[in-house]
């Protein structure tokens, strides 16, 4: 177990803890930027993809796992960054720097004017007021069918930056780069909020409302303003999916991938930058592991083919049960579990992160 | 001019008359102590001061300046602070950053220079650290810096709660029963306490307290209520031993006559 001297004050407001931890982080890192030198490039558009999924469910995160608010409405905001990205470059003829960029503001400003009445409700209200969102937007871009070419969708241009092209198939690893950098970005604006008052006043309002008011906190700006933030960086990552599916129409933001979110951060583990990661992973490559396992299964079968409708949602629905059941904190959870196993090692008790059952509230000793 | 001035103040839930016509002032730099039997009122005036709830009548000033005004989330910007009853701490986060948020009056950065961490923010950062670990110092609260409320015993949470209403730098502190649940000896480390808030960091505390040890250690005056109405004003001495206070604690609950004896 490492011992930390803190000889200043720095060293709890530094992004690292220790050197050790910064040098694994920049392995990992070098990892990362090594990758699509060691797989397919079949496999560098799918780990792309696990990045997407990481921002949105970071952008999610923000607002669950930091805030404490429910959210099943966040596919609408894909939606509008998705849009906003397209139609700012195809009508305004912007280019993808600045209609990039401009499309999470607009879907954070629209999360924002959206919390104003949304947060007064709470807990599973506000879910259910959530989840009015994703369908209505279904129906707007529908109706809004001039601008949105409606249920026809609208193909995404290539991304293209002082005329360096970024395509999916044409030029996977310059995609694969941008979108690392982008997410780099993200976490970096996700750990200084963490390490900033804004992100300290998101942890009062989880976990008190009523103390964080005595405290100065304005509850109601300050939901307004978390649902802000967590929109817009949604709306970064439902640009950057249109542009990796390349055409979208209203039913690409539907209900299910709101749901798909939650249910990714819950996995993942609630409250950690690591719990989007993982709850990225697992969203975005259960497909292709089940598809992986039905073709495998195949080559025993002699009847051809294994169709089994909802097999998916099926796992999924799986894998969040046994979640919920065994280890309620998520991937990262058990995983800070077998870390520290380590680093303790012989000494780690099993009770070790059990909750304490909260002290009775009795108003005094008799 | 007082600090804090209550006129009139009544509040009415329903057909209950939580608090009836009270008034009372707080001296700036005097420690003021509310007693009263279960359901006198003591905490619902802790929560009118903090704009919880809108009194009916009478008007509430801090500072020579009605605060009936004032939304809940500026009171702590006026200089007012308070801890709660029944512990109201951000259970998932450090007592670090419990008294961090203390700090949320003092800040001057915004939600764009924050994401961006710009070195002025690490400025503040530094500043609101330096506060905190005075407050840190103050309650002996260094063995917990970095521990998760969740696991921390009712006694330490007690503490932090009173570092947290410190942090805040307050003016006025308002102190909802410091001392219940606690042993003997950490009764008296807040007794300590109480004083050295008042004499060495120059800031009024208004308490409810049930321990009358504790309230006739360190109160200048004392206000007994009852059933929302005043009893008696006074020195605590002079409370204690006054017809009607007596009479309301021995008609009321038994079970205080021998803390009062």
């Amino acid at each position: 177990m490492r011992t930390v001297f803190k000889t200043s004050y720095d060293a709890d407001i530094n992004l690292f803890k220790h050197s050790a931890q910064r040098n694994w982080y920049i392995l990992l890192l070098a990892f990362a930027l090594a990758l699509p030198f060691l797989i397919s490039s079949f496999a560098i558009g799918e780990a792309t993809n696990l990045l997407i999924w990481a921002i949105a469910c970071m952008g999610l995160m923000i607002l669950v796992g930091q805030t404490g608010q429910a959210s099943l409405g966040h596919a609408a905001f894909l939606a509008v960054g998705c849009y906003a990205n397209v139609l700012l470059q195809e009508r305004l003829g912007l280019p993808f720097i600045l209609s990039f960029p401009l499309a999470g503001l607009i879907a954070g400003v629209a999360g924002a004017l959206i919390a104003m009445p949304m947060t007064k409700l709470h807990g599973v209200y506000l879910a259910i007021g959530t989840i009015a969102i994703a369908i209505l937007t279904d129906d707007f871009i529908v109706i809004a069918t001039p601008l949105t070419n409606g249920v026809m969708g609208l193909f995404a241009p290539d991304i293209s930056i002082f005329g360096y092209g970024f395509n999916r198939y044409g030029n996977p690893v310059g995609l694969y780069y941008l979108i690392l950098g982008i997410t780099l970005l993200v976490v970096l604006g996700y750990r200084n909020l963490q390490r900033s008052p804004l992100g300290r006043s998101f942890a009062a309002i989880r976990d008190s409302e009523i103390s964080a008011q005595a405290m100065g906190v304005n509850v109601a700006r300050t939901k307004a303003v978390a649902f802000g933030i967590s929109a817009g960086v949604t709306g970064l990552a439902g640009a950057l999916m249109g542009h990796f599916a390349g055409i979208f129409n209203n039913e690409t933001f539907n209900i299910i991938l709101s749901i798909q979110l939650l249910l990714a951060i819950v996995i993942g583990g609630l409250g950690t930058i690591h719990g989007a990661f993982f709850g990225a992973a697992v969203i975005a490559l259960l497909p292709q592991t089940i598809a992986m396992g039905r073709d495998f299964l195949n080559k025993f079968m002699a009847s051809g083919s294994i169709a089994i409708p909802g097999l998916e949602a099926a796992i999924f629905g799986g894998i969040l049960i046994a979640f919920i059941l065994f280890e309620p904190q998520g991937i990262y959870g058990r995983w800070f579990k077998i870390r520290t196993w380590f680093e303790l090692f012989p000494f780690y008790r099993r009770d070790m992160f059990r909750r304490q059952k909260s002290y009775l509230k009795t108003e005094r000793m008799r | 001019m007082s600090l804090l001035e209550l006129e009139n103040v009544t509040l009415r839930f329903g057909g209950v008359t939580a608090v009836n016509k009270v008034s009372f002032n707080v001296e700036e730099g005097e420690v003021f102590a509310l007693v009263g039997p279960n359901g006198a009122g003591k905490s619902t005036i802790f929560n009118l001061i903090s704009r919880i709830y809108n009194p009916v009548e009478g008007d509430i000033r801090f500072d020579g300046k009605s605060i009936l005004q004032t939304p809940p989330h500026q009171i702590a910007r006026l200089g007012i602070a308070r801890t709660f009853q029944n512990i109201e701490l951000f259970e998932q986060a450090t007592v670090m950053q419990n008294l961090l948020v203390g700090r949320h009056r003092h800040r001057q950065s915004n939600m764009w220079t924050e994401l961006g961490f710009t070195p002025f923010v690490r400025a503040e950062e530094r500043r609101h650290r330096e506060a905190i670990e005075k407050v840190i110092d103050f309650l002996d609260l260094q063995a917990y810096r970095d521990k998760y409320i969740a696991g921390l015993p009712y006694g330490v949470r007690k503490v932090v709660e009173m570092g947290r209403a410190l942090a805040i730098e307050p003016r006025l502190l308002l102190l909802d029963e410091p001392a219940s649940g606690l042993s003997v000896e950490e009764t008296q480390d807040v007794a300590f306490w109480v004083e050295d808030i008042k004499k060495q960091m120059g800031v009024t505390v208004l308490m409810v307290e049930h321990d009358m040890h504790l309230v006739s250690a360190v109160s200048d005056r004392v206000l007994a209520l009852a059933d929302g109405k005043m009893l008696s004003l006074g020195t605590p001495h002079e409370v204690q031993n006054d017809p009607k206070v007596i009479e309301a604690y021995i008609g009321v609950a038994d079970e205080h006559q021998e803390v009062l004896a």
